[in-house]
């Protein structure tokens, strides 16, 4: 299974490396969030920097549907989907291969963006280790849930409408968690920041353990 | 079953180690179906189906693992290059990089092709490089849905040639072509399929 | 929903209910509508109206229910989607479905009443409280069930898909609860399930039982016809393949 995994986190970040679309097409358009929002709320006003970290994690919400689109997408062409499921890998190995490629991906979109906010809103980071791990627990949970959709509509052509309908919804705790996490971790306020990033780990640790159930049924009959 | 729509309804089929057997029929007939129900990726509604001693139901994952498909999509990732493909669809199926340059090199496919993506080769080529991945796993089973459509003369020889080799060494090939003139030389046995039912007959 | 119309052969009658109402039905239908009549009596009238929010504490009658019906019915997706992917019996697949469908039909009630009763408390529609939040997010969730549910395709696919949703969907509920819960909890004003008083008695007490009650029959005799109903489906579907299966093998033969 692990091997499986493995396999298929090359695989995948082969695919980015040589296409390039997370650089060449989900950043800039995590940027054009970033500058929507500015346009939208009037930088003069302090709105923008109260706003911050919920701002960051929509932009980052949004990335991660077109991220988990283009991860299942090229799964969808040229019959590769029956080929995996001819290979003999395991479903389980697929799955963890697979959010762990989203996972390093949507990480690296995060570090950009923290940069972008950094320029963009003027923000400082303070309190890095709690920021960190509520990075990283939230954007393993959105990875993790992610794929299970992404697997689901692997096949739909109706997939890019579909996708932002379930997954949304489904990563509002992940917003409300990270955000507050994040509110925490800049300073902003004087409460406890563990046990959002609690919260994050128990919703992160809920779906990498249904997705490795679910995605054998998911890879045969969805 | 293909959605609510039956695409084989009565097929009773025995194919022995060893044989290569021709499937013909008119567009629609089920070849297709056929294939990949042997290759455990449709499931049959009703009835009973054995490859290679091992049920189709309860069993296939054992199945898949011995049987080769080679179908109308490349089953290859357009963005990555040959090797690439080749180095994750060897190591999936639990064969080695080494197995993966040894097929491409069988199957005519330039070395200097090696490094380019799969959609900046020829139609022909993308064949040659999807029949490689399929040989390198050296399947039990070989199911070919009209291996010679797309290659050009020399490319069809060294198909036919592999699947005597093949059939050889002791696997079964299953091929279904329209192209019938080349492919009764090649084949053991021919069995006509029409409306989703087999009809035997002989070669 | 996919429904097949078989051309009708002349050897074969069509056989089968005519409709998706029994006996069981008729008891419990009988049973609904007793209920509604004493919630609508006590809970309307006799109760008393609460200390604080005067008449409007009524609405509890509804809201209550409503919401524990949707609970109900999303728990019963939930387990009917794991025995599917464990059994892959219809039965299942066809529970599930309904169940869903008419969890959220109540939990869009729910919200419906929860804000026309804020609207005259607080004298908005809507306010970032944790209930409606989070029912907010929970309906959103299950209208993505029911989206999936629609399209075409195959009777095993589809049954899979919405399982996988079912599951994924009720595994957030609690995570959801607590988010929203710890963010706007703070924030809490007076809202509809707060006010259920633990010292309630007498009629008011009664008259919330009589609903809950009520809630749930309705909520059965709902849950049986819909199930029957798509039941009555699928078995018109599957006539059509007999048809498409005889053609098919018509077309071999001709051949």
């Amino acid at each position: 299974m692990i091997r499986d995994a493995w396999l298929v986190l090359v695989k995948d970040l082969r695919l980015e490396r040589r296409a390039k679309v997370g650089l060449a097409q989900v950043l800039p358009f995590a940027v054009l969030v970033l500058m929507l929002f500015a346009f939208a709320l009037d930088p003069d006003r302090g709105v923008l920097e109260r706003a911050t970290p919920g701002l960051f994690w929509v932009a980052v919400l949004f990335s991660a549907v077109l991220t988990l689109q283009r991860s299942f997408g090229v799964e969808a062409d040229d019959g590769v989907l029956e080929a995996l499921r001819l290979s003999g890998m395991s479903p389980a190995g697929i799955y963890l291969g697979k959010v762990g490629a989203l996972t390093l991906q949507l990480l690296v979109l995060e570090c950009v963006l923290a940069l972008g906010v950094a320029v963009f809103y003027g923000t400082v980071f303070r309190g890095i280790g709690l920021l960190v791990v509520i990075a990283v627990l939230a954007t393993v949970g959105i990875a993790a849930s992610g794929a299970v959709y992404g697997a689901l509509a692997a096949r739909l052509r109706s997939r890019d409408t579909l996708l932002p309908l379930l997954m949304l919804p489904l990563l509002a705790p992940v917003l409300i968690s990270a955000t507050r996490g994040f509110e925490i971790g800049l300073e902003r306020q004087a409460t406890e920041g563990w046990s959002w990033a609690a919260l994050l780990g128990v919703f992160a640790l809920a779906y990498l353990s249904l997705g490795t159930i679910l995605f054998r049924p998911l890879l045969e009959d969805a | 079953m293909i959605g609510r729509f039956p695409a084989l309804a009565g097929v009773d089929l025995d194919v022995e180690p060893g044989e290569i057997v021709l499937l013909r029929g008119p567009n629609g007939a089920g070849k297709t179906t056929l294939l990949r129900v042997c290759a455990g990726l449709v499931m049959v509604s009703s009835g009973e189906a054995v490859v290679l001693g091992h049920d189709l139901v309860a069993r296939r994952a054992a199945v898949r693992r011995r049987v080769g498909l080679l179908g109308h999509e490349t089953f290859l990732y357009d963005d990555l290059t040959v090797t690439e493909n080749l180095d994750f669809w060897s190591r999936a199926a639990g064969a080695t990089m080494a197995d993966g340059r040894a097929a491409l090199d069988r199957l005519g496919v330039a070395t200097r092709l090696h490094d380019l993506p799969v959609q900046a080769l020829s139609a022909g080529q993308r064949r040659r490089v999807s029949f490689a991945a399929m040989v390198c796993r050296r399947p039990e089973l070989w199911l070919l849905d009209e291996p010679h459509a797309g290659l050009d003369a020399p490319g069809r020889d060294v198909i036919d040639e592999l699947m005597r080799d093949a059939a050889a060494a002791g696997a079964t090939v299953l091929f279904a072509s329209h192209e019938l003139d080349r492919a009764h030389e090649v084949a053991t046995r021919t069995v006509t399929i029409s409306g989703g039912v087999v009809d035997e007959g002989a070669p | 929903m996919t429904t097949v119309t078989p051309s009708p052969r002349p050897s074969e009658a069509p056989t089968g209910p005519r409709g998706t109402g029994s006996r069981g039905t008729k008891v419990l239908g009988g049973a609904a509508l007793v209920g509604l009549a004493l919630t609508i009596v006590y809970g309307l009238f006799i109760s008393p109206p609460d200390a604080q929010l005067g008449e409007t504490i009524r609405i509890i009658y509804m809201h209550v229910p409503t919401v524990v019906v949707a609970y109900v019915s999303f728990i019963i997706t939930a387990v009917s989607s794991a025995m599917y992917l464990w059994k892959r019996t219809e039965f299942w697949d066809l529970l599930g479905s309904s169940a869903a469908e008419i969890g959220v039909v109540f939990f869009a009630v729910t919200i419906v009443d929860g804000a026309l009763w804020g609207k005259i408390t607080w004298g908005v529609f809507w306010r970032w409280e944790p209930r409606l939040t989070t029912s907010a997010v929970l309906l959103l969730m299950y209208i993505g069930y029911l989206a999936v549910r629609a399209i075409p395709a195959d009777t095993r696919t589809r049954a899979t898909r919405s399982a996988v949703i079912g599951l994924v969907a009720v595994v957030n509920v609690p995570i959801v609860h607590k988010a929203v819960d710890w963010w706007r909890g703070l924030h809490q004003g007076r809202t509809v399930l707060s006010t259920i008083d633990p010292e309630m008695g007498g009629t008011q007490l009664f008259a919330m039982y009589a609903s809950l009650a009520t809630g749930l029959v309705v909520f059965a005799w709902l849950l049986i016809h819909r199930f029957r109903t798509a039941y009555l489906t699928e078995r018109a579907a599957d006539v059509g393949l007999d048809d498409a299966i005889a053609q098919r093998q018509a077309e071999g033969a001709e051949k």
